[in-house]
């Protein structure tokens, strides 16, 4: 019965998974969300901004984590319109395209932003460390046309930037290692103060650059997203993730209890 | 041609490390120019890249449908689904692909309607894969192994709105082991990794490590 038990049959455990993602979905009830001091720093930093205050978002995720990253960039943009900061996205992943520009232009819309003059997304370019650089030395060598074909030479929203240097604050949301790049080559180099979002499997390992400074905030993986909207009071798509993330959180422990459980019994028998 | 295979490449790669360390401590305008120089080459090489990455990508895939290799019959739809995004990628509603990138086209639609769905339900089955693997193999059996089976239970809890019903004192538990052991660990790895990317670039700077050259040596 207890070797039934270890090796009990996947599909059993996948149902599970699957009902405690969709009951609390269905269900509908919201978890108070507390917020952390790493979330706080970003807020903060973005409240502190005098209005007209310039932004950089770099969008270098993909589809694949788009659950947990979309988002933050959405409340990240949320904030930034209604505090009348320009707000200037790229992407260092070609597959983020076009995630970048609906969240960017979408929402820009909802406050009446226009193209161009509060808002612009650069697109992608390829070679990462290298733009980091190029963007460093001047950012118009290193997009000279937006993702639709503008001169960004002539964009007013891009108006008193002229590289990284002159950003107010630089966010990046990331599915990669893009985070410790942005700090080697953009941070580092170029001196802006540098905040970040990543997928929660990334998060652990951005710790010791939130104590060197080198990130003066984070946000980790859909918990991160859902305190930042917490945060700027508009709860959305990641608070109501956090019931379904919470149940399948607690029935893991609990499978991985039950399964030690099981484990200690067959030896015990044994 | 051993001239051109090996030691041109290995001057070139002497001469522009070599610069590159320099210019990184020298903040004259000369030395801003030349690395906006060399960014610029290094963007447009690694263009080609793209073209390098889809030749082999198309390559592989042929290969399997010639040789009927397993699974051979998934191939004939990365051509399928690769045709079908660049032709409209390129039709760019009608447009064509000189013109502005336009909204609302076949292009955007597979993009938003094929791409960004299957990447999100490829993450998602991650979910159930962790809660099987989870169950299987993160057992107690050394004292090691109870330390991380009971850190990754406090870490778990802490990171999600339950936890703080459960006990509020649980996500401040999680917080501690992120930013102190955690951290320690994590400090160690990065200054590990960091040492190691330095000597590999002083190993490549030296001409020591020349696997860049093919060959395997």
């Amino acid at each position: 019965m207890i070797e039934r038990l270890i090796n009990i049959d996947r599909r059993l455990i996948f149902v599970l998974v699957a009902m405690a993602v969709t009951i609390p979905l269905l269900a509908r009830f919201n978890l108070p969300v507390r917020t952390t001091k790493e979330v706080e720093n970003i807020y903060n930093k973005i409240n502190s901004l005098p209005k007209n205050s310039h932004i950089l978002i770099a969008f270098d995720y993909d589809p694949a984590s788009k659950e947990e990253l979309q988002p933050m960039a959405e409340a990240l943009l949320h904030h930034c319109y209604r505090n009348d900061i320009k707000v200037v996205g790229m992407t260092l992943n070609p597959g983020g395209t076009g995630l970048a520009v609906r969240a960017i232009e979408d929402i820009g819309k909802e406050y009446g932003k226009t193209k161009g003059a509060d808002f612009v997304f650069l697109g992608y370019k390829t070679g990462v460390e290298l733009v980091m650089i190029n963007m460093g030395e001047n950012i118009f060598s290193a997009f000279p046309q937006d993702f639709h074909g503008n001169a960004t030479i002539d964009l007013p929203v891009l108006n008193g930037v002229d590289s990284l240097e002159d950003f107010d604050y630089v966010v990046d949301l990331a599915s990669g290692s893009s985070i410790e790049a942005w700090i080697a080559f953009g941070k580092e180099k170029y001196g802006f103060d540098f905040g970040a979002g990543c997928t929660a499997v990334i998060g652990p390992d951005m710790y010791p650059f939130m104590q060197s400074e080198q990130l003066n905030g984070l946000m980790s993986g859909l918990k991160g997203a859902a305190e930042y909207e917490t945060l700027i009071e508009r709860e959305s798509s990641a608070v109501a993730g956090m019931s379904p993330q919470s149940v399948v959180h607690v029935l893991v422990v609990l499978f991985v209890l039950f399964g030690n459980a099981m484990y200690f019994l067959s030896r015990k028998k044994r | 041609m051993n001239f051109f295979k090996r030691t041109v490449p290995l001057f070139i790669a002497f001469t522009m490390g070599v610069m590159m360390a320099f210019q990184y401590y020298v903040p004259h305008e000369m030395s801003q120019s030349l690395l906006k120089i060399v960014s610029r080459w290094g963007i447009t090489i690694g263009g080609f890249a793209v073209f390098l990455g889809a030749y082999s990508l198309f390559h592989l895939h042929l290969t399997k449908i010639k040789r009927k290799l397993s699974g051979w019959g998934y191939s004939i739809f990365v051509f399928f689904g690769a045709g079908i995004t660049i032709i409209f990628g390129l039709y760019n509603g009608g447009e064509f692909f000189w013109n502005d990138k336009q909204e609302g086209t076949m292009f955007e639609w597979i993009y938003f309607n094929v791409q960004v769905p299957a990447g999100a339900t490829m993450f998602s089955i991650l979910a159930f894969f962790m809660a099987s693997a989870a169950y299987r193999t993160f057992k107690a059996r050394t004292n090691e192994a109870t330390i991380l089976l009971i850190a990754a239970i406090i870490v778990m809890l802490g990171r999600v709105p339950i936890g703080t019903m459960i006990s509020q004192y649980i996500p401040v538990a999680a917080d501690w082991i992120m930013s102190v052991p955690n951290m320690a660990a994590k400090r160690g790895i990065l200054i590990g990794v960091s040492i190691g990317a330095i000597a590999t670039s002083l190993k490549i700077i030296f001409g020591i490590e020349r696997a860049y050259l093919g060959g395997g040596d």
